[in-house]
């Protein structure tokens, strides 16, 4: 409807992210953002480049290196009326600013009995496939869903990076923010130019189909596509669901696709045990048990430590690992 | 290049000797605000005698007392000005957070593990206790660097004991407070045990004060049991932050005249003796010693904050126990402005409302 009154250019996730942060700064004066190396370089990833030239230093800011008083500072800043938007450099960093998120930034409303709240954003890029030094790698976005009172999203696509992040940054209440690292460059889409959220605890439905339903969330998501594609070739219809968000879970999305098509493969990055697949698992058990025709597939790294680079391709999940575990539920 | 020079931080400021007799300077209040100060300090004292008793009777869960700490709490309380500044608490200041404006009622159900122990009153600029040793420090820095980007003159208090400088937290924290000069006074109560842990083995420092030097902040030390050293210093250091020189590290040193919690049994690991020369620098005897000496008060003046003192207490347990209990349908569903449908359905698993 809008066709023609507002543009939809063709920009990078990377650009859709730095664009939200333009728009929401200037929206919302409260809005400051802090974290390492943000400011006079703008961000590693130049996720925040051009905020200190248009917002000045008083609205974005150089955090020392320590992950867990960039978290737990913006505590105290949102205690203080105004919004913090946090960036860590890497997930697989994230666990020195553990305690600070799980333990104190998602119990802020709930044990303060609701006289304060955490408008807090963290955003942090995760997952591998790009050749970068041990520990950057990790993708342990499960650990962070079983924190109660956090909110936890994962865009896949450019349209959905703005979209969720202006919705997270409105948000009174805290969300992780992650964002797939392979696909900062690499994953183009069109992006309305102005203003719109996407809701937070929405699935999509990326790629329709009615053999089987395949779920990924992320970077998992482009995998999956491929893998959709690949087996398109082999006259299989896979319909694809893109969680984007893991908490809270589009339970209604996933039970009402697999109602139809009876099979689900889930895919994550992370290791197998007790990763996020495993709850969507669960859920669709629990859900939709009498609609399954075969045991739910999941497709992961091994229970093994992110490898260095030259031994990444074998780690994480490949569109091939995907392809077999359709193929295989298909047999079942 | 010389060898480093060791940090220097000059004496504990101290304005009493334990026995009361005015050893330096002029006192920093009137006479007036003192017995203020010292009807406060009785407050804390008898609410975590009281609270003991009740946890001995099973009517109170687990909790720790800050008996012979009153001085460092409400000393600091006594240096802010309620209005704009703030108070991020740990979990032994009791006494300074009531002088500071939170409800005796609030701290009796936190005694007694209902959820409205965390609700501080609108209008009282305080953080809930923070169980978490040195987590709530990062949240003290925060505020007050907020507090300053939004330009509202406040300053932000935190209390964390001896142990807590050993956590990442206070490390993060202070260093960040030194970079963005953050209106912060970080008050250390030294009471120089970390449960069984003396302050010997927390540190290879010859003061807490002296970590400020590294964080390139302001440090001090002054005496904990001494209202007037405790008030001094801290209302020094929240001149400091108004005046835009950033954050301090004052180091109270105290005592832990009592337990960590109700379930320690110190008598496993602190010295024998050492209570005993301890209670005779107990902090609100020193006052009431040097009150009455210079006859400020009388003896029935003392019997008279005494009986107001248990009245209020008594006033508020009632209210504590008229408190409905709490409601888990409620309580679980306050994670979120707006629960998921997800966890409502959770919750309806637990049984009907109980207000339904």
């Amino acid at each position: 409807m809008t066709w023609g009154l507002e543009r939809m250019p063709e920009i990078t996730l990377l650009e859709a992210i730095n664009q939200a942060m333009h728009l929401e700064m200037d929206r919302d004066e409260r809005v400051v953002v802090v974290g390492e190396d943000v400011a006079k370089s703008g961000g590693v990833f130049r996720a925040t480049d051009g905020l200190l030239q248009k917002f000045g230093p008083d609205r974005i800011f150089d955090m020392p290196l320590a992950e867990g008083v960039v978290v737990g500072s913006s505590i105290g800043l949102a205690i203080a009326g105004l919004v913090p938007v946090a960036e860590i450099q890497f997930m697989g960093f994230a666990h020195n600013a553990f305690s600070q998120i799980v333990d104190q930034l998602a119990r802020v409303r709930s044990r303060s009995c609701g006289r304060f709240h955490a408008q807090v954003t963290v955003r942090m890029p995760y997952g591998g496939g790009v050749r970068t030094p041990e520990f950057h790698s990790d993708a342990f976005e499960a650990q962070f869903a079983q924190a109660p009172g956090l909110k936890v999203v994962c865009p896949s696509n450019p349209r959905d990076a703005k979209g969720l992040l202006l919705a997270a940054i409105r948000d009174p209440d805290p969300v992780l923010f992650l964002e797939p690292l392979k696909g900062y460059r690499l994953v183009r889409g069109e992006v309305p130019d102005g203003d719109f959220t996407t809701p937070i605890g929405e699935a999509a439905v990326v790629r329709p189909g009615r053999d089987c339903t395949l779920i990924a969330w992320s970077a998992g998501v482009q995998l999956a596509l491929r893998a959709a594609e690949d087996a398109a070739q082999h006259g299989i219809e896979v319909e694809v669901i893109d969680l984007r968000s893991l908490v809270p879970l589009d339970v209604n999305t996933l039970v009402k696709s697999v109602m139809r098509t009876g099979r689900a493969v889930v895919v994550q990055e992370a290791p197998l045990t007790a990763g996020f697949a495993a709850e969507v698992v669960s859920t669709i058990q629990e859900e939709a048990f009498f609609s399954l025709q075969a045991p739910i597939r999941r497709v992961g790294a091994p229970d093994a430590a992110y490898p260095v680079q030259l031994l990444e391709e074998h780690y994480i999940p490949s569109p091939e690992r995907v392809l077999r575990a359709i193929r295989a539920t298909l047999k079942d | 290049m010389g060898p480093f020079r060791l940090a220097e931080i000059p004496p504990a400021t101290r304005y009493l000797s334990p026995t009361g007799e005015l050893v330096g300077a002029e006192t920093p209040m009137s006479d007036e605000l003192a017995i203020r100060g010292l009807r406060c300090m009785l407050l804390g004292r008898r609410f975590d005698e009281r609270s003991i008793s009740l946890q001995r009777q099973g009517r109170m869960v687990t909790l720790a007392p800050g008996i012979g700490q009153e001085a460092a709490s409400v000393g600091a309380a006594m240096a802010l000005n309620q209005r704009i500044d703030w108070i991020v608490p740990q979990y032994r200041e009791i006494a300074g957070q009531l002088w500071h404006g939170l409800p005796l009622r609030v701290a009796f159900l936190w005694h007694m593990g209902h959820p409205l122990g965390f609700d501080v009153p609108q209008g009282v600029n305080m953080l809930p206790f923070q169980a978490s040793v040195a987590g709530q420090i990062p949240h003290a820095v925060g505020l007050a660097w907020g507090l300053k980007l939004l330009r509202t003159g406040g300053s932000v208090v935190t209390f964390f004991g001896d142990g807590a400088t050993s956590e990442g937290d206070f490390h993060e924290a202070a260093n960040l407070a030194g970079v963005m000069k953050a209106p912060v006074v970080m008050v250390c109560q030294n009471n120089r045990w970390a449960i069984s842990t003396p302050v010997e083995q927390q540190t290879a420092s010859p003061t807490l004060a002296q970590k400020a030097v590294a964080y390139g902040i302001h440090g001090a030390q002054c005496d904990g049991n001494d209202l007037f050293a405790v008030y001094a210093t801290v209302q020094a250091a929240v001149a400091r932050a108004r005046a835009g020189e950033g954050a301090s590290l004052i180091e109270a040193l105290t005592y832990r005249l009592g337990l960590h919690t109700t379930a320690d049994d110190p008598t496993r690991y602190v010295p024998a003796g050492e209570p005993a020369e301890w209670q005779l620098k107990d902090p609100i005897v020193r006052l009431q010693r040097y009150l009455m000496a210079k006859g400020a008060i009388t003896e029935s003046d003392l019997e008279e904050i005494e009986a107001t003192v248990k009245e209020e207490l008594a006033e508020a347990w009632k209210e504590a126990q008229h408190e409905p209990s709490p409601d888990p349908q409620h309580f679980f569903a306050r994670g979120f402005a707006e629960p998921a449908r997800r966890l409502l359905r959770q919750l309806d698993d637990l049984g009907p409302r109980a207000d339904a």
